[in-house]
Order: structure tokens, then sequence, then C-alpha cells
């Protein structure tokens, strides 16, 4: 019986390695699987006499041969591993790591998402003769050993949803959470809460939550991971990938693919080796912070010692986030930062750290995530800067800190406070004047020609029907005329066949209307210089940080050809410029993508900008717009530099909404993917111009990874906003009014004109 | 009484119906690649998004239009001597034939056949309370009608007014509406059958689901 088990097993290893070679290393699989005949052969026949000590030699043989192949792996062997059934899921992570589980809301396929799974787990420590239970929250996409309700740990919005709901509980409750990122991307729908919206929405909450978070990558995909992913420590399996791209999906960007059409297998590996997304790899760059050595060829669910390895890791990783905020513990810190094979090291079972946190410790705990997150990918653009402007930035930058305390926090509060009192005084006096006044007013309005009587002026406004904003609309005279207005020819409407439009002569379309149909209101696209002439005040506009150039940080091959392409045709340096400017005198700083700079999508130099706007802004107590032209995600050749950038940006964007600022997103174009489910998403004001498409994925990607058809209308802006996910939508024409609007009414309690 | 079997006769001698594509405005026409004798498509896709075969396009003030066919069918007549001139809206560009579907034979058939009685304005539409249990316990056929016989709820912005029947007596054949749903005004409701003709109707609605031909 136990032989026969073993030989199944050795079976069950052939079988998966030879999945994970996908047709490499044909030889040394034809020679394991020659040997395995040749032993159940032998078996069958009777002729071993000692079965044992041969299986003994057969599994050594295994065990040579798999260590053998170890040093040969690839990238893409590595993402086949990871997406194996036989790798270990997080169920076999729960049942090994941790000393007991519940999970939450959920029993296989009955759950809300059955590929986000929540437990409340323990880990018992010893601290001397005491034990100790130390609760902790799991959170990960459960992949199952290829159960097919789990979707492969693709987690749709609810299931993201879901996994907030009980970090919150857990910051309620003021235990570490410990989250296991097993996806290959979130599963795109846009039905509420929508995959982009609570992405951003999740890193939003992420980056303030006041208990330690240690993150495990194996299969990092994009926004499915840094869903869950924001972390104080990332550690990662040496086997997994962090990518912002399936390779598949790379290659077929790369490829120019049309739906459909697959990619070929060498494209496929070569992408993979170029997205540089390796646990090595990872490690080099600095986006995470420990690499958990997994056996030869990925861990399965039968190895117990790396089950051991990896609880050892998570305490370390845990005590270690504690330990760095909670302030004297030198002996305890000291084992921690004795790595394994060093030095014989002290079981960290038989050593006790207490996992709650004071509040000032809280503080301590975010502002350090803060500034771990804002270091990371800060080498990965270019800084053309000479060094005497980047001196000179910095001074300046110490200034607007000095010069904004003394106003802004020393002399508006005492300032404030002297208002406030006035401000009630005046009120009651008012009030008092009224009743005073009121018999003396009322003989004078009984005479004739009094001061009361209303002036021709408010009953020709009272009584007559008013224009619709003739002083916004500029009677037509833009001040910024696009290109496509010099051609003599007409333009078909695209609604003309439901609306009946007629032809718009392209003259008037792109000048007088500013490329909006008279008929139906369709918004034709238009320039981003456009919205630069005409929203902002005349002349008002000051970019800053233009020197900051998007570079190619992983080599990508041909892709600094392409990038230079850009460059030159747009004349811009990166696919984000900001700049200062005003709307009617009040001054702002803004933030715009740039939809033709490689379809505006973020590398690390437009979200080094990003993030350094947002710092301005906040320092100066300007309002903070970003302006979305048009952006297509994430900037895949630069793999994780531009996928950092969610968090990265995110975490900016929550600094400067804490502190008091109005952050107001602006759509304009079409606007997709990573941006939208981090620094985007997360506003509490987006607001949209009717020309907008925006969604988490395009239709094609939809198609492939749902194989639902979409309607053609799913991403438009009226969509978004039935769906919630935006708060409006304006004519283009009302842009620079409503935003004024929207500058003077919404949100900020700290900014300069307040 | 109407001759429903001459009518199929009739149906059967052209089972096409000849469509003909126009110019949809002035402008100058170029033919698309396609011969007679082509099969052409209409829109496809769940939402009819993807358009149907490119006939010929119509500029007019450097903007290109195309247009497309819409039903499925082949291409009967392209009238080419117009190929590159300058053509009046309304002119003939090309002649399509739409083989009939079963569906289509049908429908033409029962609007002819019966009498329909159709929507007084755009409201939501329920039978009255006894005729739906009629309808629900044993199908529309059940019920006969006579002039003047409460029949409809008519439901409109949540106010709600009973609609007599006016037409021949008969039975109900066919209904067209759905509830919960507006219909438009003039939208057939119900197609009402005199119970004589009903055998001979349903004979018609056989023979044509069993021996009509669908081309392609």
């Amino acid at each position: 019986m136990d032989t026969e088990k073993r030989t199944q097993h050795l079976a069950e290893r052939l079988g998966y390695i030879r999945d994970v070679f996908g047709g490499k290393h044909n030889e040394n699989i034809a020679l394991l699987e020659s040997k395995l005949q040749e032993f159940n052969l032998r078996l069958s026949e009777g002729s071993i006499s000692d079965e044992n000590a041969a299986l003994t030699t057969l599994e050594d043989l295994f065990d040579f041969v798999e260590r053998k192949l170890e040093a040969e792996l690839t990238p893409m062997d590595k993402v086949r591993i990871v997406r194996h059934p036989q790798r270990i899921c997080l169920r076999d992570i729960l049942e090994n790591v941790y000393d007991n589980y519940t999970e939450i809301g959920g029993k296989d396929e009955h759950s809300i998402d059955p590929s986000m799974l929540i437990a409340r787990a323990y880990i018992t420590r010893r601290s001397g003769k005491k034990t100790i239970n130390q609760p902790v929250l799991v959170i990960g996409q459960e992949k199952g050993h290829g159960e097919e309700f789990r979707n492969g740990g693709s987690v749709k919005p609810w299931g993201n949803a879901k996994a907030l709901q009980y970090m919150k509980v857990a910051e309620t409750e003021g235990i570490p959470i410990h989250t296991y990122v097993f996806t290959p991307g979130s599963y795109p729908v846009e039905d509420y809460p929508g995959a982009a919206q609570q992405i951003a929405r999740n890193l939003y909450e992420m980056a303030g939550l006041r208990v330690p978070v240690i993150a495990v990558f194996s299969e990092g995909g994009s926004g499915g991971a840094e869903a869950i992913g924001l972390s104080d420590r990332r550690l990662m399996l040496s086997h997994g990938y962090y990518s912002v791209i399936s390779p598949e999906g790379a290659a077929a960007i790369e490829g120019r693919l049309r739906h459909g059409q697959r990619a070929a297998p060498e494209l496929i590996e070569k992408c993979a080796q170029q997205l540089r997304i390796t646990a090595e790899d990872n490690l080099r760059m600095g986006y995470i912070d420990h690499v958990v050595t997994e056996p030869p060829l990925g861990a399965r669910p039968y190895h117990y010692d790396f089950f051991r390895g990896l609880r050892q890791e998570i305490i370390r990783a845990t005590d270690e986030v504690i330990l760095g905020v909670k302030g004297f513990a030198p002996f305890r810190a000291m084992v921690l930062r004795r790595r394994r094979g060093k030095a014989e090291t002290m079981d960290l079972d038989n050593m006790y750290v207490r996992w709650s946190l004071s509040s000032s410790a809280k503080d301590r705990l975010v502002a350090r995530r803060h500034r771990k997150f804002n270091r990371l990918a800060r080498n990965a653009a270019r800084d053309r800067r000479p060094v005497l402007r980047k001196l000179s930035n910095m001074g300046w930058d110490a200034w607007w800190d000095i010069y904004s305390y003394f106003k802004y926090d020393l002399l508006r509060k005492h300032q404030q406070k002297i208002a406030y009192l006035v401000e009630e005084v005046e009120a009651e006096a008012q009030v008092l004047m009224e009743k005073v006044a009121a018999p003396w007013r009322k003989i004078t309005c009984a005479l004739p020609g009094g001061a009361c009587q209303s002036s021709e002026q408010t009953e020709r406004e009272l009584t007559t029907l008013s224009d619709w904003d003739e002083e916004g609309q500029r009677n037509g005279n833009w001040s910024y005329v696009s290109p496509r207005a010099k051609e003599d020819r007409a333009i078909t409407c695209p609604n003309a066949g439901s609306h009946g439009c007629l032809d718009l002569w392209a003259p008037d379309l792109f000048g007088e209307f500013a490329g909006v149909c008279t008929y139906c209101g369709h918004h034709f696209p238009m320039e981003y210089q456009w919205y630069l002439h005409n929203v902002f005040d005349e002349g008002s506009i000051f970019e800053f940080n233009a020197e900051i150039e998007a570079g190619n940080p992983l080599g990508f091959e041909g892709f600094d050809v392409k990038l230079e392409q850009a460059k030159k045709q747009t004349g811009l340096k990166s696919g984000c410029v900001t700049f200062e400017a005003r709307i009617d005198n009040v001054k702002l700083v803004v933030a715009m993508l740039v939809a033709p700079f490689r379809g505006g999508s973020v590398g690390a130099a437009e979200g080094e900008k990003f993030v350094q706007a947002a710092e301005r802004a906040k320092k100066k107590r300007y309002p903070f717009l970003a302006y979305v032209h048009g952006t297509a995600g994430i900037r895949i050749q630069e793999g994780t530099n531009g996928v950092i950038q969610m968090p990265r940006c995110t975490m900016a964007v929550r600094r400067y909404i804490e502190a008091g600022g109005l952050y107001l997103v602006l759509y304009d174009t079409n606007s997709y993917a990573g941006p939208l489910a981090s620094f985007l998403g997360c506003s509490p004001y987006q607001f949209s111009i009717r020309s907008a498409n925006i969604g988490f994925a395009g239709p094609g990607v939809i198609k492939e990874t749902t194989g639902v058809d979409i309607p053609p209308d799913y991403h438009r802006a009226y969509r978004a906003l039935s769906r919630g996910h935006i708060q409006g939508i304006w004519d283009r024409r009302d842009a620079r009014a409503n935003l004024k609007q929207a500058l003077l009414t919404m949100g900020g309690r700290n900014l300069y004109y307040r | 009484m109407f001759d429903i079997t001459q009518l199929l006769d009739e149906i059967k001698a052209s089972p096409y119906e000849e469509i003909v594509v126009t110019a949809p405005h002035t402008g100058v026409v170029t033919f698309a690649d396609v011969r007679e004798g082509a099969r052409v498509i209409g829109p496809s896709g769940t939402w009819k998004e993807k358009k149907g075969t490119l006939l010929a396009t119509i500029e007019r003030e450097r903007n290109q239009k195309p247009i497309h066919a819409v039903e499925k069918g082949e291409v009967k007549e392209v009238l080419r001597h117009l190929e590159g001139t300058f053509v009046e809206a309304g002119t003939p560009l090309v002649r399509l034939r739409h083989f009939l579907s079963k569906d289509e034979v049908l429908a033409i058939i029962l609007k002819k056949a019966l009498h329909l009685f159709v929507a007084p304005e755009r409201a939501k539409y329920y039978f009255a309370p006894d005729v739906d249990k009629k309808v629900k316990a044993s199908g529309p056929r059940s019920v006969s009608l006579h002039e003047g016989m409460d029949l409809f709820i008519m439901s409109r912005m949540k106010r709600e007014a009973s609609l007599a029947y006016s037409g021949p007596s008969g039975v109900i054949y066919a209904v067209y509406f759905q509830h919960n749903e507006n219909v438009d005004a003039g939208q057939p409701l119900i197609g009402v059958c005199p119970p004589d003709q009903l055998p001979l109707i349903e004979d018609v609605v056989a023979r044509v689901q069993t021996e009509w031909e669908e081309r392609e």
C-alpha cells in the first residue's frame, strides 16, 4: 500500500515537471519517466528484492533532477509553476502555517466571492512557560487546486469589497493583517462597486490602516495584487511572480494582436523575461523586502519544511514591523535581524512580541508605510534637472514648508478664532439692526420711488427667459482652435443614425462648437491643448518638473525608440504634465495625463510627477486637479516600476486629502485600468466630460478574460455614472464654470482661499 | 373572407422582398467591391453593433459616408453607371433580394389574416383580471372577444384605466405585448381571429413551419 502511494506521488511529480517545462528538457523528463516505468514493471513482475530501497533511490533521482532543473528555470517556467493546480494555495497555508483558523463569510462555493478568502487565524507562541495565542486576520485570493468556482483567484469587485470590510474589522480589533496574493489579476466587470473603483478604495484605505499589514506574494497580477498588497512588509515566494500584466497580455500588446489571436510562445517567453517579474528582480528593484525560499521547482502542499520556514518568516516580518515602531526591545530586535543560515537562530515561536500598538506607535506605523512607498521607484524615472535647479527646488520646498506653517498653521489658527468671534458678533448685530430698522423701512417702502422697489433689471431677470450662459460659452470664440478645424470638410456624428443629426462642417464643429454635435450633444474628443487654453485663465499656466523624463528602467527591447518617437511627436518628456494655473483667479495645481503620449500610460516618471504635484498642492494649500485627458493604464514596459505607482500615488493623494485639500478628478477621453484603479478612482469628486469612456479593462480584454460579450456603450460616462463610479458629467463648454463651482463649494477645509 | 391560401401562394411565387438601397443624401458615389449575385449580410452581433456588408460610399464635402446592407440577402443589381457621379438624395444605388424567413412569412400572413387591435397610446398593458385568469389557465385562444368587452388595463404614469375591445368577434390568436414593457401607440397588442377561420390559419401556420425553405 505504502509503495503504491509513493509511486503515485512520483507520477504526480513527473506530471508536474512536464507541465512546468512545457516541452523543454525532454531528455530529463524521459529519463525520469523510463525509470519510473521500469520500476513499475519490475514491481508488477515482483522482481524487486527490496522495494523500499529501490523506491528511495528513485526518489533521490527525482530530487536530483528537480534540483538540476531548478537552476534552469526561466521566468515563464515560474509563471507556469504559479498557475499549476499542484501549487500551494491559501488553504494549505492556513492549514500548515497557522495554528488554528476559521474561515469568515464563505465555505467552498458558498461565498459572495469564493476567490477571496478571509479567515481569523492565530499563531501560538511561548514566552517562558506561558502559551500565547496571537490572533491575526488572514486575507488572500484562493486559487484552490484547480477548483472551477474559485475563478483562478481572479477576484470580483465585491470580493475586494469584502476584503476591505474585514481589514477595517482588523483595524478596529487592533490585530495584524496577513495578506496572501495569489491572483492573476482582478475580474474585469464594471458592476457596482466596480473592479477599478473598488481596488482604488482598497488602496486608499490600506494607505491609512492603523495595524501592521504583511503581504506575501505568490502570483502578483497587477491591479488584483495591489487590492490587498499595500503593506508594511512585502514578502515574496521565490518561485512567484509580480508583474504589471500577464506575459501573454504583454505579448498580445507587443505583437499588436487583435482579439482572439494567440501570441507565439517565443514572444510570450521573451516578454516574461523582459518584464522582470521574478522574486529576485523585484527584490533588486526594491518592490519587495524579502524572498521566502521555496523547495526546488516550487512549493507543493507536501513540502512541510517550507511551511515551517514560511511561518518563521511571517512571524519575523510581523515582529519586525511591530518592534520597528514600538520602542525599546534591543534583544528581540537583535534576534530578528539575524537571518537563518548566518548563525544559529532562535525559533521565533519561543519569543514573544505583543502584536498590539499604542496610538502614537500606530501613527508612526502609518507614517513609515508612507515613507517606504514614497522612496520606491524614484530612480526609475530620468530626472534631467540640473543640480542647481534641484537644489533650488529643494530650497523652495523647504521655504513653502516654513511659509505654510506660519501662514496657515500658526497664524491662521489664531486668526480664525478671532474671525469666528467677529462673525458671531456681526451676526448678532445684524439681527438686532433688522429689528430696530424694520418700522423705519416700512415707512420708506410705502413712499413712491422707495428704496425697496424692484429695479428694472431684477424684473427682467425674473420675468424673461434666461440665456444659456452666454459668457461661459464665449459665443464660440475659444482661445484655442483645434487643427482639425482648419480642414474644409463635413463630419458625420456617430449618433446620426439614431438621432438624425445632420452633417457638421469641421471648422464649425471643432471651432465654434468646441467639438460638440449641436443636434445630439455628442462630444467628439478634443486635444488637451483645448482645455489648457479654454479652461484655465489666460496665461496663468506655469509648468513645473518638466525635466522629469519617462525612461526605460527595465531596458525593454525596442522601447527606447518608441519612447523617443512619442517625445518627438508630442514635444513632451512624459505622459504627465504638472503645472500651476488659475481658474477665475483661484490658484490650483494640476496634473494632466496626456493621451497622445503613449496612450497616457503611467510609468515611474508620470507617477513621480504626480506625487510631487500632490505634495506641492499640499504645501501651498492649493486645490489639486487631476485632469485625465486620457490614460490607457500602467505602462507595461516599465513592469513593476509602473505598477508600484498605484499605491505610491494613492498614498500621496491620501496625504493630500487628509491635510484638508480638495482633490478633483476630471476624465476626458478614455480612462482605463491601473490609474483608475488607484489614484484617480479614490477621489470622492470624480467628474467626467461627456466624451469619456471609463472602465477597468477595455472591451477586448473583458471578452477575452470573461468570455462575455459587452454592449458597445458599456464604458460610456453615463453608464459609469449610473453605476455610481463617478459623481457627475459635464458638458465640455461648461468645464470651466463647473470647475470654478467645484473649487468654491467642495471639500477641503484647508485651502488657501477658505 | 380573406383567402389565406392564395396569399401563401403569392408569397411562394416570389419568396423574397426586394430592398432598394438609396442614397441618403446628395454626393458622389463609389461602389464597393460587390458583384451581382454576391451574398451580403445585415448588421450582426448581440446588439447589432457590427455593420453589414459595405455596399458603397457616398462623399459630400470631403466626408465619406459608408452605406451598408441592412438585411442579409443577395445583390440583384448594382447601378454601376452611377459610379463616380453626383447623385441626388433617394437615388437607387443597389437592389438587394432578401429571402423571407419563416417568421417573416408568418408575420406577413398573420398581419393580413388577423384583426389587429392596436395600442391607443404609449403605455403598459395588462389583461383585465377575468381575462387574465383565463389566459393563464388555458391560453389566449380560450378567450372569445366581442365588441365592447373589458379587455385591457392600460397603465400609464401609475394611473390605470380600463380599455374595451372594439372589432370583430373572435378569439385571441397572438399576443404581441409583454408585461411590464411599454407599448408604443399604434403597435399591435393582440391579433384576433374569427372562430371559423381558426382551423384554416392554424393549418397555414403549420404548413409554413414545415414546408417553408429558408434560403440564405
